[in-house]
Formats: C-alpha cells, structure tokens, sequence
C-alpha cells in the first residue's frame, strides 16, 4: 500500500516535472484572466484568431526537432520569403484568394534556396545548430534589407508608389494588405454563437497536422528521427546524414514561407522590415510553452502552445495596467516571459542531455569492471 | 642558384601560412577598410575626422569587446550575455546618478556601486553556465535576453526619483534615453585631450583601456591565468593536473561580467548618453564579432586580438557612412555592417577546427 503511494506519488512528481512551463502557464493564466476583466467571448474570439493566424508557423518547427537540430530560429527566412512573395504580388496588384496562393507559391521557390543555404551552413557547424541558425536568421535580415531597400525598385521592378519610397527604389516601411486581409479566413467563415471561426484557415492547418502525422511514417521521415536519435548509427545504417539534416531545414523553411502568408494574410499589413525578425522568437516560445523541449515536439504541443501563449498575451498588457497602472509593464512582462521560457527549456534540455551521458559513462564503467572481473 | 630558389619558395610559403592564419574575411575586411581610407579624401572626407572618429569610437567599444576574452579563455565561449554585465554596470550608473554625484566621482561611483551587482549577477551566471558546459553560447544568449526585459519592467517601477533620469510627468519610471553631461560624460575623453589640428585623441579613455588590457594581460599570466587557459584548451586534461574547472570557469564569467560593466560606463562617458530599456539587446553581437574579426576563435582570444578587432570593426562602422554617402549618394553601411558582423560570427561558428572542443 504504502509502496503503491510512493510510485504514485512519484509519478505526480515526475508529471509536475516534465509538464512545469505549461503549468506554470495556466496559473498565471488563471489568476491574469478575473484581473483583466476581459468577458469570455472576447477571449475565445482573440483565441480562435490566433490560433489561426500562428499554428501553421508553429508547425514548421517540428521537423527540425525531429531530424536532431534542435528550434530552428531560421524560420525566419521562410517568414522573409514569403514577405517578397508579398510585396510582388500587392505591387502587381493580384488581391484576394488568387494573391495568397500566387504569393505562397512564389514563397516557396525562395524558401528552397534560403532553406539549402542554411542547411548547408548547419551542416558545418553540427552541434551548435541553434546558435548558427539564430545568427543566419540576423544575417539573412541584413541581405533582405540589400534586397527589399536597394534592389527593389532599382533592379527589381516595382511600379507602384504605394509601394515603392518617394526616391525611386526600396520599399516602404509599411505594405497595405487590406485587400487580401482575412481573405483566406474569411471563406467559409462560421458564427457559433459570437464566435467566429474562420473553417477554411483551420482546415488548412489540420490538413498539415495530416500530413506531417503522414509524413513521421515514410522513409524520409524514419531516416530524420534516425538520425536525431545518433547521426554515426543513422550513417553506419546507410543514411545520408547531411542530405536527410538539409531537406529537414529546407521544408521547415517553406512551411515557414506559407505560414507567414496566413499570418500576414490575418494581419493585414506589412511592416517590411520588423514583421519577420520576432516572429522566430514568438513561435519558439509558444511551443515551448505548449510543453515541446529541444529534442521533443507534438502536434500537441503546438497547439496547446498556442493557445496559452496567445491568452497570456492577450492578458497581461490589462493586468500589468490593473496592476501596476502602466500598460507597458504587461508589454515588457510578455516579452520578459517568451524570454525566459526560452531560456529555461533550453537550460532543461542541456542538463538532460548532461545527465544522459554522464549515466552512459557510468554504464560504460560498469561494464568495464564487469569485463576486467 | 638552387639553393636561392629554394628560400625563395620558403618565403613564399611562410607568407602563404600567414595568410593563412590571418584568416580570409580578415583580409577582406582589413583590405575594404584600407580601401575606404584611400578613397575617403576624393568624397570630401577629412582624413584627420576619419581617424579621430576611428579612433574615438574605438575608446569607447574596446572595454565591451576586452570583456569577451577571460570566458573564451576558460572555454565558455563567446559571450553572447554581455548584457549581463551591461545591466550590472547601467545599475551602477543610475544609482551613483540618483544618490547625488556628480562629475568624475559619479564614474568612480557608478563602477563602486557596479561591482556587487556584477559580482553577484556574474556568480549567479557562471554557476547556470556551469551546469550546462557545451551549450553555452544559446543559453548566454537567452540569459541576457530574459536579464534585459526583466529589467526593462525594473527601469520602470523601481523608485527613481532624480529628475535628470525619470520621468516629469508621470513620477515613475527611467526616461529611454538621457544625457550625462552634468555627470560623467566624457570624464575619460576630455582626460589629457591631445588635440593636433583637426586630429583629436582621447588620451584618458585610451589610457583606461590600457590599464585594463594591461591588468587582464599580467592576470593571464598568473598561475590562475595559465589555470584558465589550460582549462579553455582542455578541461579534461585540466582536471586531471588537479584544477578546480568550475571555480576557474566561475572566476572566468565574474570577470568577464564586471569588465562589461565597466565597458559600458565607458562607452557611456563617451557617447554622452545613458539608454536603458531595450538598448542593451543590441550590444553582444557587435561585441563578438569585433573580437572575432580580430582574430580570435571560440576558444583563443588575446588582448591584440581586442585592439585590431575593435579598430577594424569600429573602423568599417564609421568610415563606410562617409565614404558611401560622399560616392554615390548611398548609405547602404547599416545593411553592410549587419552582413559582415553576423557573417564574421557564422564563419567563427562552421570552422570546423573549432568544433573539437
């Protein structure tokens, strides 16, 4: 009986343990909903939109996490891509359904050859895939900026003044996308009671979920966690490691290049030269938050991420105003938490992995002595 | 005959190997900075302004870019949580501010009232980075990241009261921006100024740096010092000579932590200006890869690497506007100077010489 308790008991802990950031989450959550005052249908309209707008981007980290490469802050170059794709289409003046799938489709070319890039960069530095991929992501924003501030409108033709600064080239600092705003939510959009749903945006984002299910199960897939868990036993089992670690950050980028479109798409507008460079950090922190590690993450967890990444957002700009009668303490609050979310993960992750090898040299030991007896 | 051609090829060779070791985005860079100094003259450019501003921005980076070294020494690698250290020395600076002196003695202050705070932060850093040898570098970055914007919400709700610093109206809260002229500002610069025509030197800043390089110099030569570097090329074998590793890596982060307290009140006295808030996010990577593109790697940074690696990077950073603008009516030298800064840090980072830690 008493036996029967302790594993219980332990096993709680262990729960506590390896659930602590989403747990922490809902009791701030909890105890930030009664402060701010929001009524709940405002929250569950806030929670759908998000949910909608973001969950595609989240689930462009998994397949790097699969193959062993830890958060891939190079999504962000997907985000870029598709940021191009964006400002060709308005200047071309293709509005609605037909210039979100042309943007989504001219993404993805970019985002191939952006994704190559990096792929082969993390190649070269195994190991440190995280740090590399966080300083390719700030590279690539300084090219984007040769690209979208000087090539544009000089090399690359741009017609409209909307578009182009009053000098003759390089963008403006903000893209209206009014006229594609919400066009891809807005397709088969449904009122449950005040809620409204946007069916075709959520459909996309299951059918995703659908196909990386599908996807863990083919060859290609099996080769990735194969070579997640050991890449020399992935090689010595045939496996062509670099090829396998490259097409995982190529398709992690091109999901990427299409989530930015929805996210965009829901916005509305463009800021050309800050859209891309947070939305990394934010996605990483929510599917941290929805209970993913380094070397771990669900479908799950992408979405149980979202939702309480989002609500905290939501929340704690009004609770820092109830509380601390500024507003901007809820806004640097947020930002405070994504940070330290990230921070912890990653130091769990780190610890773990210390703990596991020093575990295997103990092993190791063991049978040495077992061997030597 | 033979004999001459062979020295010959020697020469050669020898010159190949330096080449080598220099390193090639060194070379480009160091070649483009020349470059920028031969055409400056043509655009307008005053050649004197060039180098005094060269060498003014350089006095106030140097202390931040020294700070990397004691970690990279001891094996924790580049120090992407500078900020750590900033916001040890920004305390340091706005209490000696709030507590009522003024003029150098608010500097001597600001680095007294500085110190615990880097002490206690820096222990604090080195122990988390103790716990996780080998990630060192994502995680500093992090950690710097979440000390910032924990303070970002501190600058607003701690009491500050002096009204140099906080805001009129709403009582509260550190303004983002505020000038130090009544305080230190430019109490190291206007130290002994040479001035020679239009070439002007800030002979106190430099003097500082130099008293700090030249103290983290002798200390490496220390029997702790040398503990340190065995430990930053090996720790295993450092381990096994009977050396504590954790307290070296530990010294390590403290004094990198306090030297990048202290660099930011000189870059402070110089720039003339305190920011708070968001400021210190973007103060690492220019940090890294100066000391870097001075020819340092992950694991092996000097004091010489320091000095050319601030006055290259520093160098690129002031010239490039003048002489882009002055040519062809172009400042593209924000987006140069972001390419070639993270590029120099991704090269460091896929040498494959240094992944065998």
């Amino acid at each position: 009986m008493n036996n029967k308790n302790k594993t219980a008991s332990s096993k709680l802990l262990n729960f506590l343990g390896n659930n602590a950031v989403p747990i922490m989450f809902i009791i701030i959550i909890a105890l930030c909903i009664p402060i701010s005052g929001f009524s709940s249908l405002f929250l569950l309209n806030e929670i759908v939109t998000r949910l909608s707008r973001n969950a595609f981007l989240i689930l462009s980290l998994l397949i790097p996490i699969m193959a062993g490469m830890g958060l891939n802050f190079g999504m962000t170059l997907g985000a870029m891509a598709a940021e191009i794709a964006l400002i060709l289409t308005s200047d071309w003046q293709i509005w609605g359904i037909p210039g979100i799938v042309l943007a989504m489709i001219m993404s993805i070319p970019i985002s191939i050859v952006l994704g190559l890039l990096c792929g082969k960069i993390l190649n070269a530095a195994k190991g440190r895939e995280m740090i590399t991929s966080y300083i390719i992501s700030f590279f690539m924003n300084g090219v984007y900026q040769l690209v979208v501030l000087y090539m544009m409108g000089s090399i690359i033709p741009i017609v409209h003044t909307t578009i182009k600064l009053p000098r003759g080239y390089g963008v403006r600092a903000s893209v209206d996308l009014t006229r594609i705003r919400k066009a891809l939510d807005n397709v088969l959009s449904v009122n449950v009671g005040g809620v409204i749903i946007p069916v075709l945006t959520l459909l996309i984002i299951a059918l995703m979920c659908l196909i990386i299910v599908w996807f863990r199960r083919t060859k290609l897939g099996q080769d990735m966690r194969a070579v997640g868990l050991d890449m020399e036993v992935a090689r010595a089992a045939g496996i062509d490691v670099e090829r396998t670690r490259i097409i995982s950050i190529v398709i992690s980028t091109v999901l990427a290049g299409i989530g930015m479109v929805i996210y965009l798409q829901n916005m509305g507008d463009m800021a050309t030269y800050s859209s891309h460079s947070q939305i990394g950090m934010f996605c990483i922190a929510a599917l941290l938050v929805g209970g993913a590690s380094v070397d771990k993450a669900s479908i799950g967890n992408v979405f149980l991420g979202v939702i309480l990444f989002h609500t905290m957002f939501i929340l704690a700009p009004k609770a820092g105003a109830v509380i601390a009668g500024n507003e901007v303490i809820g806004e640097y609050f947020r930002v405070f938490v994504s940070y330290g979310v990230i921070t912890i993960a990653l130091v769990m992750y780190e610890t773990k992995k210390r703990r596991a090898k020093a575990g295997m040299g103990a092993q190791l030991a063991a049978a040495q002595q077992e061997g030597e007896r | 005959m033979s004999e001459v051609k062979e020295m010959k090829r020697t020469f050669i060779d020898e010159v190949r190997e330096k080449l080598k070791s220099f390193g090639l985005p060194r070379l480009i860079i160091t070649a483009f900075l020349l470059l920028m100094f031969i055409i400056a003259p043509f655009t307008g450019a005053n050649f004197w302004v060039q180098i005094t501003n060269v060498i003014n921005r350089f006095s106030w980076n140097a202390v931040l870019v020294l700070a990397m070294v004691p970690m990279v020494h001891s094996g924790c690698g580049l120090n992407f949580g500078l900020p750590v250290g900033i916001i040890a020395g920004l305390l340091g600076a706005t209490l000696s501010i709030e507590w009522g002196f003024t003029g150098p003695l608010s500097f001597v202050m600001a680095i007294v009232i500085a110190t615990p705070f880097a002490l206690l932060f820096g222990l604090a850093y080195g122990w988390l980075l103790n716990k996780i040898k080998g990630g060192e570098m994502m995680i500093a970055t992090y950690v710097g990241f979440s000390v910032v914007s924990f303070f970002c919400m501190m600058w607003l709700v701690l009491p500050y009261k002096k009204p140099d610093m906080a805001w009129g109206f709403e009582g509260t809260g550190l303004r983002t921006t505020f000038p130090i002229d009544k305080y230190y500002g430019g109490v190291l610069s206007n130290f002994l100024r040479i001035q020679i025509g239009r070439l002007v030197i800030p002979t106190g800043a430099l003097l500082f740096f130099a008293l700090l390089a030249l103290m983290i110099w002798a200390f490496l030569h220390t029997k702790t010092g040398t503990a340190m570097t065995a430990v930053g090329s090996n720790a295993t074998f450092a381990r096994a000579a009977g050396i504590n590793v954790d307290r070296i890596r530990m010294l390590s982060v403290v004094m990198s932590t306090w030297l990048a307290a202290v660099g930011i009140l000189v870059y402070e006295q110089g720039f003339g200006f305190v920011q708070l808030y968001n400021a210190p996010f973007n103060m690492a990577l220019p940090a890294v890869s100066a000391i870097l593109i001075g020819g340092a790697t992950a694991n092996k940074a000097s004091i010489t690497n320091v000095i050319i690696g601030t006055i290259l990077f520093q160098g690129m950073v002031t010239m490039t506007p003048t002489v882009m603008n002055g040519l062809i009516n172009l400042d593209i030298s924000e987006v140069l100077r972001v390419i070639v800064s993270n590029g120099m840090i991704l090269y460091a980072l896929t040498r494959k010489t240094e992944a065998t830690r």
